[in-house]
């Protein structure tokens, strides 16, 4: 500490700052934001296992567990129908991961900070945003990897396989917003735990483990409108995998309504994320 | 679109509001006005007026205004729940108004927010920094969000380690540093752009007196270079180091404003109190200071307790305590005391620190961030 000594005083040592038109500046400064996360992985990679620990142990679980007891409608291998399941339910809690993360910031103050330092007011999403996706690219390399140890394949052409990706990180890009907005808005990281809570029930009320036709017809009706349930309708068929012989609507049209549901959720939940991050609503 | 709904109620409801906000206002009020660089036109560095912000109808701010000289330190002196720390999120662009309009370093706070960020710093109640990362990682991550280039935010970043005292653990996570450290890194953080003002909210509760020091120390010397400083504070010592103006507030309001010494002018200077055991004796322990004290002695019966301000407090409580012992009182307690917050508030106001029990309440519910009254209303 410097006593008396003035501490960073007179004319400020001028930042070179970068002669850069406002996007090159909110994409630059997004990057930066975005490699604080990777920091944080650098410095903790078992945060990262615990978060991979999770849709592991359900594999295992389903697969070797009560795989043996679940039937397949329409006679397809039961580890070929799980694993598009398991791929959305990893997407899907990756909302928690972000409004976990978020709620952190913000009960810290750095979202305060960032937001009253003179930078790009996207960035800062932008780089949450860079992030989880890179995260979410790779926990979704490693389910595949996981899938194909327990003998799934995708038995379709490699570009529909690489359309079903695309699928995945289109689900969790528009929950990205989600994640975003709630844990903006959360008070608490009990709160933020608790919405982590919830996942588990709508993730486990879609057809990811047991086909929809298999189920009391009203839960059948409620699994088979999840937006999940159409997520991961549209992944089997994109890999080829056994999709059950349900005849619904949402069944029919699930590549449509994977289309669909996350563009509607990123057009309502973008924007309210963005506000809610510049803080003018409150 | 109207959504009504108590300030408890969250969740769904809390979605809509947020949509029916985002759809019904505009982020920022126009107003006229002429564009200035750097500090105001008479060297004000800070200046607001009639700041007014509700929440579910209680006022946090009821109509502030405040003006700070280029290069002095203010003090915003007040109990929680005073609003100090909403107007500082005001100044800070943190927040918008409902009302009034305020300058910070020449720029406007609503129209010119990005121009205010360039040249402030701001450190809130608690240090604001990535507990995950090292010092250093910090500094250089929020060096180069602030423009500079790789080279020239590492050099920023080891020379604002070295004159905070953390050189030696700029790799160690900061979850590992205490609070003094946190505390430290968190004001070179505000420092990366060396700012025209600087807001430090409450920056030394919770420190231990070391601590405080050194914080004291550090924004001394800031202000010798010519730095603005608005601080806020609970505590009168603090505003009485540092401050060349306080201003004392109270339920969102400005209710006392001048330099340290007229406010202590105002409340009085060292106060001597006598304690007695019996009620009999609160005649003569009222009498003997009523000799050396500037005023009428103030009785609290109850307690057995007399006392008043003195204007040479040693050789008042010499006189006293002879007076009493030629009496033949012996007190149980004697004492001299420095005005404090408390003492502030009563001259001032008439009552004490601390929100009152209605009023508390309704500040409580506001603090939890009601849209939906602003949208019903």
């Amino acid at each position: 500490m410097s006593g008396a000594t003035p501490v960073a005083t007179g004319p400020a040592p001028l930042p070179q700052v970068l002669p850069a038109g406002r996007l090159r500046r909110a994409v630059r400064d997004g990057l930066l934001v975005a490699r604080r996360d990777v920091s944080h992985w650098v410095r903790e990679p078992q945060m990262i296992l615990w978060g991979l620990a999770v849709p592991i142990v359900t594999v295992l679980l389903f697969a070797y567990v009560f795989g043996s007891g679940i039937r397949v409608p329409g006679d397809g291998d039961y580890r070929d129908f799980l694993m598009p399941g398991i791929f959305v339910q990893t997407m899907a809690f990756g909302i928690g991961e972000t409004l976990a993360a978020v709620q952190a910031d913000s009960a810290k103050g750095v979202t305060d900070r960032f937001r009253t330092m003179p930078i790009a007011p996207s960035a800062v999403v932008l780089g949450r945003c860079l992030a989880a996706m890179l995260y979410s690219t790779a926990s979704l390399g490693l389910m595949v990897g996981c899938g194909l140890a327990i003998g799934w394949r995708w038995r379709g052409s490699a570009v529909d396989a690489l359309a079903a990706l695309g699928l995945l990180l289109l689900l969790r890009f528009a929950l990205l917003w989600v994640g975003i907005l709630l844990g903006l808005r959360a008070r608490s990281a009990e709160a933020a735990n608790a919405v982590f809570g919830l996942l588990y029930p709508v993730t486990m009320l879609s057809n990811a483990f047991v086909a929809a036709e298999l189920m009391p017809g009203w839960l059948g009706t409620v699994v088979e409108w999840n937006p999940l349930s159409s997520s991961i309708t549209a992944t089997r068929m994109l890999f080829g995998n056994p999709v059950g012989t349900a005849t619904s609507w949402p069944g029919e049209n699930a590549l449509v309504l994977s289309v669909v549901w996350p563009l509607v959720v990123t057009a309502v939940f973008l924007p309210l994320a963005v506000r809610a991050f510049r803080g003018l609503s409150r | 679109m109207r959504v009504r709904h108590g300030p408890g109620q969250q969740g769904i409801l809390q979605l809509l509001t947020a949509y029916a906000n985002f759809v019904t206002r505009s982020p920022y009020s126009v107003q006229s006005g002429v564009l200035m660089r750097g500090s105001g036109v008479d060297g004000t560095a800070i200046e607001a007026s009639g700041l007014v912000k509700r929440y579910a109808g209680a006022a946090a701010l009821d109509g502030v205004d405040l003006a700070v000289r280029a290069g002095t330190v203010c003090a915003l002196l007040g109990p929680n729940g005073a609003g100090k720390t909403t107007a500082v999120r005001v100044l800070t662009t943190l927040l918008r108004p409902d009302a009034g309009t305020a300058r910070v370093a020449g720029a406007d706070v609503l129209r010119e927010s990005q121009e205010v960020r360039r040249r402030i710093g701001v450190s809130g109640q608690e240090p604001a920094v990535d507990e995950i990362l090292g010092g250093r990682q910090n500094l250089v991550m929020f060096a180069r969000l602030l423009g500079y280039r790789p080279a020239a935010a590492a050099e920023r970043a080891d020379a604002l380690l070295d004159r905070f005292g953390l050189a030696g653990a700029g790799a160690k996570q900061v979850k590992h540093y205490s609070g003094g450290m946190r505390r430290r890194l968190d004001l070179a953080v505000t420092l990366l752009l060396a700012p025209q003002v600087l807001f430090l909210d409450e920056p030394t509760t919770g420190l231990d007196p070391r601590n405080r020091n050194e914080v004291w120390a550090a924004v001394r010397g800031l202000v010798a270079g010519g730095t603005t400083v608005l601080l806020t504070t609970q505590y009168l010592d603090e505003a009485d180091r540092l401050a060349d103006e306080v201003v004392v507030m109270d339920e969102g309001r400005v209710i006392a404003a001048g330099t340290p010494a007229a406010l202590k002018a105002r409340v009085g200077g060292e106060r001597l109190e006598v304690v007695v055991r019996d009620a009999a004796d609160l005649a003569a322990a009222t009498a003997a200071l009523a000799e050396v004290c500037d005023g009428p002695p103030e009785v609290d019966a109850d307690a057995g307790r007399v006392g008043g301000d003195v204007a040479r407090p040693v050789a008042a409580l010499g006189r006293v305590l002879s007076t009493l012992t030629a009496a033949g009182v012996e007190p149980t307690d004697i004492g001299l005391r420095r005005p404090t917050l408390d003492d502030v508030f009563l001259r001032i106001t008439g009552h004490r620190t601390g929100p009152r029990p209605d009023r508390a309440a309704e500040v409580a519910d506001g603090t939890e961030g009601t849209d939906g009254a602003e949208v019903a209303a």
